[in-house]
């Protein structure tokens, strides 16, 4: 679909939202909790914050959940049933205030979870997400998005973009179909386009590096002194992968209450320990320099390598929220 | 997979259980479904994750040849949590199986060629499947020869199909076990695998070499059967990092650029040189 | 700190220590561990309020372990944290040199272990004010409402063991969130599971933590984990009335007294 560009004004925005709460729609959307700002579940505008670069956590639980039910099941001496999970009860859901880098990280999601073998759980909560991104006016340090082929006003994977402009009204960038619908549907609160141009509102980012000089340089870096220096203070949690929108790697349980139970798919990360270990006590990836290696060549050379696109947006979550302070682009950079 | 949903495992139930070593046993399998049955096919060297609900999946290659039609059988030690559950089911039991998954030995490739085996302990399951199925189709092969040990008399597995290809006049068996593993009447070799292959010395001349074992018997194996003439190519093996999911999602088996559950878990030697030594 | 660096640097010279585990610049306006092996390397070495990270988690850690004997940058909290390693056995007299800082930012060389524990005598660990009133009000919460309070608390949690990664007294190599035989511990981070967590880790940390915060200021998600540490420490005061580390004591939740007025044990 061509992009569509529209002007919203400010209280247009709330009635905005009320009409998708007005509609049934769970919302996730920033909110501030102390110092911190998080995605969370939102059913009053005057929650939402507007002061946030990143929210701490990422928006990938709502296609991807921490835990995730993927079958329960009845048991008894005679039989054993099985009831699927993968129904269609899954919440319509709005993402709401989503950054350009949020948006652009369910593209590599999805691609890994629709290789070869379609995740239909994922599948289905997907379909049912509406992606309400707005622009970034500011960043910080740690954000380098424009170094792996995103920007702060890139419009991929989001249905809506939203920037703000300096009169404080919005430009709306309809993005795809049901980001349209959504226009149809309120067509009285937008408006013709405005004059004002988006690049001047948007902030400045500083390209670090290039994702494709990297993807070539670590070809052969396996052996390299580097994750080990680099990965010294890490203490081998899974904050960084859990406060990642890309990271997809998860584990599999089981729950059993008596007679029933069920099967869930949780997240995990290739930062712990035991992720790789063998019953016999043999762990393929020994050490934590290992581990800081296998998240830097997944996400910068194996994911590109394979579907061209990057497993890292640059977002700078894992960055900030690193217990030890270990720094994805100060790694990448010193490459 | 019948379902969608590919968490989803087809129900199984047990048909016969046999105790072949001290804590390892195999389970003969049928589906309880029969249009599953019915429809499921899979190639030797693919495995599956087997599950009691409740308690979680395990995974282990399928060990019972696809020539063999109607049911699949599993060989497993008894080593944590799903294991042990695994271990207390009885006959008649249903369990849960996801598969077929993985790539497969290019069987049709090896037509007209010579196979050696070499296996060593609990690894001789994944081997038994292509063994069966080379056996079965045995026009199809010249030499057969399967090297195999395990640490003492007691863990060799499928002590009965042992005997009846030691009986057969088309395969050539060794057997042999780690020094003092051996009990008075025990007639076959007493060695490490690596050594015994040296002594039997088979030639590498239109021979393809399936080795499957512990980590550190692999090591040991490849460089004799450089020494004895065997190309990079003709040398293949299966890599058991740890999985979850068995389809290239839950990124656990990640090595290099594979996902040993999607791209392996069979690799020729040549393949298995241009990956990170992370298995 | 220009003492301090000047100690660093001779202590690596002489080869004493292999490795000096010290603050440096970090990201923004951060700091950050460092791991300074030559003299020049300590010319990074900072000290000031930044520098929170509880470094003697590595005194443990095998990476760390296998770069030599270290010498470590240590204030107040690190010192009670290397205090209590010793008195769980987890570190010697010989296995390393630690470098004190006072709340002055002084260095402050220490003979030994028990000259920590001397100077610590004089550095009583003090619950805020503002805490111990969180913590009475919680406690004065009926059971049902409690239990809401935490479950409302803890549903942010995604178990990403950042605060267990950051604590140095949590240096098992098999903790018993990994244990699956029986899982004690839900792995799934549901409601259930978190608490089943936290309150596992409260009870293994209960008369050995030394309030340095920081699993609180590892957590990325901000939830308030300081407050069950906290509560215990007090717990753990007025019923065995012990207090912070010592070398001289037995743990309080694994040693056993033949007076000991609970009946279960006999
Ligand atoms: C492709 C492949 C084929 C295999 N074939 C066989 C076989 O035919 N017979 C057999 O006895 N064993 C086989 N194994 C090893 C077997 O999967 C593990 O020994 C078993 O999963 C241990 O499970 P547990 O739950 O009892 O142990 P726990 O230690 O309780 O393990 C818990 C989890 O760790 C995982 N895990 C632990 N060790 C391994 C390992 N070495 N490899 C993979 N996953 C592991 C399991 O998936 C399980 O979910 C195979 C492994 C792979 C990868
Ligand atoms: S890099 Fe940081 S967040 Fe990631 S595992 Fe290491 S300490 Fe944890
Ligand atoms: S790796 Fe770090 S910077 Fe990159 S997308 Fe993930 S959290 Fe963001
Ligand atoms: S970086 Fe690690 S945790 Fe993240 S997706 Fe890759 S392998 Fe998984
Ligand atoms: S650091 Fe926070 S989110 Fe992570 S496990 Fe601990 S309490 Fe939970
Ligand atoms: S087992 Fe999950 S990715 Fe291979």
């Amino acid at each position: 679909m061509q992009t569509e560009n529209h002007l919203i004004r400010k209280p247009s925005l709330e009635k905005l939202f009320n009409y998708l709460i007005g509609n049934g729609k769970t919302i996730y959307a920033p909110k501030a909790k102390g110092k911190l700002v998080f995605f969370d579940n939102v059913t009053d505008f005057g929650e939402v914050t507007e002061d946030y670069i990143v929210t701490t956590n990422s928006a990938k639980s709502v296609v991807f959940p921490r835990t995730e039910k993927v079958f329960s099941y009845k048991k008894s001496k005679e039989s054993t049933e099985i009831i699927d999970a993968a129904d269609n009860t899954y919440p319509d859901v709005v993402l709401w205030g989503s950054r350009p880098c949020d948006a652009a990280a369910f593209i590599p999601l999805n691609n890994t979870f629709n290789e070869d073998y379609p995740d239909i759980i994922f599948n289905k909560r997907s379909q049912k997400v509406l992606v309400l991104s707005f622009s970034c006016s500011y960043s910080d340090d740690y954000c380098f998005c424009t170094s792996v082929n995103g920007g702060p006003g890139n419009t991929t994977g989001s249905d809506i973009l939203f920037t703000r402009l300096s009169t404080g009204d919005y430009l709306a960038e309809v993005i795809t179909e049901k980001g349209k619908l959504l226009v149809t549907e309120n067509n009285s609160l937008f408006e013709p386009k405005p004059e004002e141009s988006k690049e001047q509102n948007l902030a400045l980012i500083k390209a670090y590096f290039n994702q494709e000089e990297i993807q070539t340089k670590l070809q052969n870096l396996f052996e390299n002194p580097v994750w080990d220096e680099k990965s010294r203070a890490c203490l081998g949690c899974g904050s960084c992968a859990y406060v990642c929108p890309v990271c997809s790697c998860f584990d599999i349980q089981d729950e059993a209450h008596g007679h029933k139970g069920t099967r869930l798919r949780c997240w995990d990360s290739c930062g712990f320990g035991l992720f790789t270990l063998h019953t016999s006590g043999h762990n393929p990836r020994e050490t934590q320099g290992a581990r800081w290696r296998q998240r830097i060549l997944h996400k910068f050379l194996y994911m590109p390598n394979k579907t061209k696109v990057a497993g890292c947006v640059g977002c700078g979550r894992c960055s900030r929220s690193c217990p030890a302070d270990i720094n994805i682009l100060d790694t990448v950079t010193s490459l | 997979m019948s379902n969608p949903n590919i968490y989803i495992p087809y129900l199984m139930r047990i048909e016969k259980i046999t105790l072949e070593a001290p804590g390892v046993k195999t389970f003969r399998l049928k589906f309880e479904n029969e249009q599953e049955a019915d429809e499921f096919t899979f190639k030797a060297g693919q495995f599956g994750e087997y599950s009691i609900v409740g308690v979680g999946e395990s995974t282990f290659c399928i060990a019972s040849s696809p020539t063999r039609k109607g049911y699949i059988e599993c060989t497993f030690r008894q080593t944590g949590k799903v294991t042990n559950a695994l271990a207390s089911a009885e006959e008649g039991d249903v369990i849960g199986f996801r598969g077929p998954y993985g790539n497969t030995f290019p069987m049709d490739e090896w037509k007209g060629k010579n196979l050696l085996f070499i296996a060593g302990g609990i690894a001789l399951p994944p081997m038994r499947c292509v063994i069966w199925n080379a056996l079965d189709l045995r026009e199809n092969f010249k030499d057969i020869t399967i090297v195999y040990g395990a640490r003492t008399v007691a863990d060799l597995v499928y002590k009965d199909e042992l005997a009846e290809w030691r009986t057969r006049s088309d395969v050539r068996l060794v057997t042999t076990v780690d020094p003092g593993g051996e009990t008075p009447d025990w007639k076959g070799e007493v060695g490490f695998v690596p050594s015994v292959l040296e002594k039997a010395a088979p030639s590498s001349e239109n021979t393809i070499a399936i080795v499957c074992g512990p980590p550190i018997m692999i090591k040991f194996t490849f460089p004799v059967l450089e020494k004895l003439g065997f190309k990079e190519e003709n040398i293949y093996t299966t890599l058991e990092n740890r999985m979850k999911c068995g389809f290239g999602k839950c990124g656990r088996c990640n090595v290099g650029e594979v996902y040993v559950c999607k791209d392996g878990p069979v690799f020729s030697y040549e393949a298995l040189k241009l990956l990170p030594a992370e298995y | 700190m220009k003492e301090l660096i000047q100690k660093a640097a001779s202590l690596l010279e002489t080869n004493v220590v292999q490795v000096v585990i010290g603050y440096g610049k970090g990201s923004a306006d951060r700091t950050r561990a460092i791991f300074s092996t030559t003299a020049a390397d300590c010319e990074q070495l900072i000290f000031d309020s930044r520098c929170i990270q509880n470094l003697a988690v590595y005194l443990t850690k095998a990476e760390i372990k296998k770069m030599g004997k270290p010498a470590i940058v240590a204030p107040l909290p690190v010192l009670r944290s290397i205090l209590q390693l010793a008195a769980e056995n987890q570190i010697t007299d010989d296995s390393l040199v630690v470098l004190g800082v006072s709340p002055e930012s002084e260095l402050i060389e220490f003979e030994s272990l028990a000259a920590i524990e001397t100077y610590l005598a004089t550095k009583q660990i003090a619950i805020e004010e503002k805490y111990q009133t969180t913590i009475k009000a919680i406690k004065a919460m009926p059971v049902s409402e409690r239990f809401a309070y935490w479950v409302k608390e803890l549903e942010p949690c995604f178990k990403c063991y950042a605060c267990r990664a950051a604590c140095p007294l949590c240096y098992c190599t098999r903790c018993t969130v990994e244990n699956n035989q029986p899982q004690w511990i839900s792995v799934a981070s549901h409601s259930l599971g978190n608490l089943e967590w936290h309150i596992m880790r409260a009870m293994h940390l209960a008369g050995r933590c030394t309030d340095c915060e920081a699993c609180y200021n590892a957590c990325p998600m901000g939830i308030p984990i300081y407050l069950l540490t906290k509560s215990m420490l007090q717990d753990v005061s007025e019923n065995f009335g012990t207090y912070g580390p010592s070398l001289h004591r037995d743990n309080t939740l694994s040693s056993f007294n033949p007076d000991d007025k609970e009946s279960f044990i006999r």
